[in-house]
């Protein structure tokens, strides 16, 4: 057994700390926690100069041909930082479903202009009426000869207002089992008839509400088969859940412990010779090395040819559910002082543990819910039969 | 990274299981209860090596790596098995650690003249309290102050208790001999800490790995209105939670048994944090597969109660999870301020 990355894993994450130390500025920062959007054009251009958009992808697509346990390392010196990752997350998922499914013409249009950064592609999955069951989109697609028309609504649109491009699920035929009648489109966002309306969230970040009012899609931004949009979702969702885990969670205990070795309690006495204190902080530790090693043997499992089904829904459910755990008790561990809002020039290490227990309430929903992650563990790992 | 076991590794794993499986049913594993050995199982593992394992060629062992020692001790944890293997092992590995003032109990010890174990906690009044095999050791090493003790066992009262181990409240006498102090007595017994962290948190990966196939199989089998009720979500996702735990679980215990060869300086934090998590998921996994059980889970004939009463009891010799956080933090606080 090895528990090491290697050590071209360990150069890529040094050169990846590197890059943040310069690209990832306060001010960068800054803008994040005022607009709350989690994409910023100067460092997205920072990345194309470095050729690290997708390194990950083979050199003739524009990636650098980093290997699975290269691109765990640096994506989780990402994680760890909080850079804004969102923009450039979305583009190059939809990206990776083109390069393995789109047309050969697709590739050639989409691709190089994604890679060198000129666009943004956001997701439009969710809708007001549909989340975990993504397979229930409303949203209707109609053929009008060489074109598509589009009504409809799409939740949880994050980055429309950057984007140029939606990647869409609609429905094309109602009339037969919901899987079935599904088809996706890359959709341009700046043209009539797309209304985008923010949405704020809890943590401060900005999503959006987006509307499609009778907009014409030609047949040629069609991924995939008519109907056969679930087979498309299907390759999707696979690249969405293996990965780095866990960041979130170690930034936040690195500053609750940058806290406890200069603080006192009110009659003066150090926490941190408070067992109390400790094990809580080392609790939260525990979770963390093993959300970290949960993505690690993701990865793993990646690099040795297998594909991280249920092991990148336990990462995701146990990250996830570990950061809920662990935001909520450092908010009580800092007693009153806890709920100084983040951004308060008197919050505890900038109010780190109150983001984090706004932030978590998202990270365990994104992506496939707990509960939809439990049912994939349940069925698929345990062999439990599914619920009627 | 390589998270399989290497052709050695899985040999070893094969070796022992098939000992387990022979030796260890859950029917033997009841047979010795309430006193908590089985001689016959006891000699078995010896036989195969079990306390040779433990310490280097040059103590007179053969030397296995402590990752070697946790897959075994992960085995010894899904067969409940009723005999002192931990205890022995870290206390051999801590004689060989003292060097010549040991030299003669490693001897005697490794010879199976002498049944060794160590007390978890110092004495008071003269007295050393739950020691782990102290109803079947024939000697007691022990920290008492900065002092490495040895003591015999006869002035013993057996301990009936909630996991069936040999455990045994043990009033010192007059032969007690002082084998180590200062420092050096100190790091080596913090060490031994260290070691027992690791097994422990390796022996309730299997404890609770396989009280979760046992709840599996029981709530795909058992119907209620009219479908199995693994397929209620109320059923399966506490499963799936629990099984999610149990393989991270294992993920931060092999890992931290890993380090203690490779990377020792993160051992102390790692088997503290192993020895905790573990501690935590096993309880948690073993009481889910037996509240499955429904009113059965609650009778002694089902299997799962033996899981369970293990599963809390085991770990709770040392003390509760929240301890070894606390000392993990330390650690790692350690390491902030020094600038690691």
């Amino acid at each position: 057994m090895d528990f090491t990355l290697g050590e071209r894993s360990d150069i890529f994450r040094e050169e990846a700390r590197a890059f943040l130390a310069e690209a990832f500025t306060p001010e960068v920062k800054e803008t994040m926690h005022e607009t709350g959007v989690h994409h910023n054009w100067d460092f997205h251009k920072a990345l194309v100069e470095k050729g690290w958009l997708a390194p990950g992808w083979p050199v003739e697509y524009g990636g650098q041909g980093r290997d699975p346990m290269e691109m765990l390392a640096f994506s989780e010196e990402f994680q760890r930082a909080g850079a804004p990752t969102y923009g450039v997350g979305t583009t190059i998922m939809v990206s990776s479903i083109l390069r393995h499914l789109g047309t050969e013409e697709q590739k050639q249009e989409f691709l190089p202009r994604a890679l060198r950064g000129e666009i943004i592609i956001v997701l439009g999955f969710t809708e007001p009426e549909s989340g975990s069951d993504v397979a229930a989109a409303q949203t209707r697609a109609v053929r009008d000869g060489d074109e598509w028309i589009i009504n409809g609504q799409k939740m949880f649109t994050t980055n429309a207002q950057e984007g140029d491009y939606a990647f869409m699920l609609t429905r094309t035929n109602p009339d037969v089992p919901k899987h079935q009648g599904l088809t996706t489109f890359l959709v341009p966002l700046r043209q009539e008839g797309v209304e985008i309306q923010a949405v704020r969230t809890l943590s401060g970040e900005r999503t959006n509400l987006t509307f499609y009012n009778d907009v014409r899609v030609p047949d040629a931004m069609r991924i995939g088969e008519v109907d056969g949009g679930w087979d498309v979702m299907t390759v999707g969702l696979t690249f969405e859940r293996s990965g780095a885990q866990g960041g979130e969670s170690i930034r936040l205990l690195e500053e609750m412990e940058e806290w406890v070795l200069s603080a006192h309690d009110d009659d003066g006495n150090p926490r941190r010779e408070d067992p109390d204190v400790l094990a809580r902080l080392g609790k939260a530790a525990a979770e963390n090395e093993v959300s970290s090693l949960m993505g690690r043997r993701s990865a793993w499992v990646h690099d040795t040819g297998g594909m991280p089904g249920v092991e990148g829904s336990m990462g995701k459910l146990f990250s996830s559910e570990a950061l809920t755990r662990q935001s909520g008790d450092f908010v009580d561990l800092l007693g009153a002082d806890g709920i100084r809002s983040q951004g308060d020039p008197s919050a505890i290490q900038g109010g780190a543990a109150d983001y984090a227990f706004r932030f978590a309430l998202g990270a365990t929903t994104y992506g496939g819910t707990s509960e939809v992650q439990r049912n994939i563990i349940a069925q698929r790992g345990l062999g439990l039969p599914r619920a009627k | 990274m390589d998270l399989n076991p290497t052709a050695e590794q899985d040999q070893l794993i094969d070796a022992f299981s098939s000992l387990y499986t022979k030796e260890s049913s859950t029917e033997r594993v009841r047979a010795a209860e309430p006193l908590g050995f089985d001689e016959e199982l006891w000699d078995h593992l010896k036989e195969i090596g079990a306390l040779e394992m433990a310490v280097d060629e040059s103590s007179g062992g053969w030397g296995a790596t402590m990752l070697d020692l946790s897959l075994v001790a992960e085995q010894h944890g899904r067969a409940l098995g009723a005999a002192p293997l931990f205890e022995s092992q870290v206390a051999l590995r801590l004689l060989a650690r003292l060097g010549e003032p040991a030299k003669e109990l490693l001897r005697a010890s490794l010879a199976g003249e002498a049944l060794t174990t160590v007390a978890l906690h110092g004495p008071t009044n003269g007295s050393l309290k739950m020691v782990p095999a102290g109803a079947i050791a024939d000697r007691v090493i022990f920290l008492d102050g900065d002092k490495i003790c040895v003591g015999g066992t006869s002035q013993r009262v057996i301990i009936e208790n909630l996991g069936s181990m040999p455990v045994a409240d043990v009033s010192l006498g007059g032969d007690v001999e002082v084998i180590s102090t200062g420092a050096q007595a100190r790091d080596a017994f913090e060490m031994l800490f260290d070691e027992w962290f690791l097994l422990l948190a390796n022996a309730l990966v299997g404890i609770g790995e396989r009280s979760i196939e046992i709840g599996v199989d029981y709530v795909k089998e058992r119907k209620a209105f009219g479908v199995p009720i693994g397929s209620f979500q109320a059923i399966s996702h506490g499963l799936a939670d629990a099984a999610t735990a149990m393989d991270g679980s294992k993920l931060l215990s092999r890992e931290a048994a890993w380090s203690a060869d490779v990377m020792p300086e993160r051992t102390r934090e790692l088997a503290a944090l192993a020895f905790g998590f573990s501690t935590e998921s096993a309880r948690e996994a073993s009481y889910r597969a037996l509240h499955y059980h429904g009113g059965y889970g609650f009778m002694l004939e089902y299997d799962i109660q033996l899981f369970f009463r293990r599963a809390k009891a085991w770990p709770a010799l040392y003390g509760e999870p929240s301890k070894s956080f606390a000392r993990a933090e330390s650690e790692r606080l350690k390491k902030i301020e020094s600038g690691v």
